[in-house]
């Protein structure tokens, strides 16, 4: 994986209208691998955050016996958190607006996933 | 556990950086390695000795930078299995400061200690005084000087 394929798999996820962002972040350290941002949102910000929530999910997932977390959506007044994990403990986070096809987002985010792995 | 400090202006930016980045133990000092404020140490003897490797970390990496012609190096990690260590430098009005800080990888990240120290060199530069003239430093004071600050930093 280059990271030119990073950046060919984050642009498909941000051609979906009402997708302000796309990232790769490293699960583990909350650290931006690969993004592709509006200007104004605060990527290693988004990162570290998201990080933080992905590895007490996990957590709470496997405590409750569900296994591992597939996708994970947090939706907020002026927009939304799409999440999925990849493998080799990377995260592809999709930051949207709060009227998003989220079906549409979490399909790309998805695809980007396999692509990552 | 509480932050202690010597210098008290430290105090509430250090403990909103401990709470938000999670750490484990953060040192506040001069890059000489005195100490200004610590949190989650219990032994003098460990601030101490994190102290004086912390300032001795911290002055290889700056004349490393300076045998490279690169201006100082901004922050170093390094991480283990089960905990990660950051050290960092930052200038405030009180002079240029160096933080370390242990973070359990369990409980925090390096993004956290990252993201949240930048808030923490804002806080600090907010709350810090100007820079006054430099105290003579006497043989004769030296030792009661730093048992005082020894004394702060451990509630003794």
């Amino acid at each position: 994986m280059t990271a030119a394929s990073f950046g060919h798999a984050l642009d498909q996820i941000t051609r979906v209208p009402g997708v302000r962002g796309a990232m790769l972040v490293s699960a583990e350290d909350g650290l931006v691998v690969a993004e592709h941002l509006m200007e104004g949102i605060r990527g290693p910000a988004v990162a570290a955050l998201a990080g933080s929530l992905a590895t007490r999910l996990r957590r709470a997932m496997e405590a409750a016996g569900a296994g591992t977390g597939q996708f994970w959506q947090l939706l907020c007044e002026g927009g939304g958190l799409l999440v999925v994990p990849g493998a080799s403990g990377i995260l592809i986070v999709a930051i949207t607006a709060p009227d998003v096809n989220a079906g549409l987002v979490r399909l790309e985010l998805l695809r980007a996933a396999e692509a990552v792995a | 556990m509480t932050v202690r400090a010597v210098e008290s202006w430290t105090l509430q930016p250090l403990t909103g950086y401990v709470h938000e980045a999670g750490a484990r133990l953060v040192l506040l000092m001069t890059p000489a390695g005195q100490v200004l404020a610590q949190f989650g140490f219990t032994r003098a003897v460990d601030v101490m000795a994190a102290a004086a490797l912390g300032a001795a970390i911290m002055a290889s990496t700056t004349e490393l930078a300076r045998q490279l012609g690169q201006p100082p190096f901004a922050a170093l990690n390094h991480q283990g299995q089960r905990h990660g260590i950051f050290l960092s430098g930052l200038t405030t009005g009180r002079g240029p400061l160096v933080v370390l800080a242990v973070y359990d990888l369990d409980v925090s990240s390096l993004g956290l200690v990252q993201l949240f120290f930048e808030q923490l060199v804002t806080d600090l530069r907010a709350a810090s005084p100007r820079e006054g003239v430099p105290k003579q430093v006497l043989a004769a004071d030296f030792e009661r000087e730093l048992n005082e600050s020894l004394s702060t930093l451990f509630g003794r």
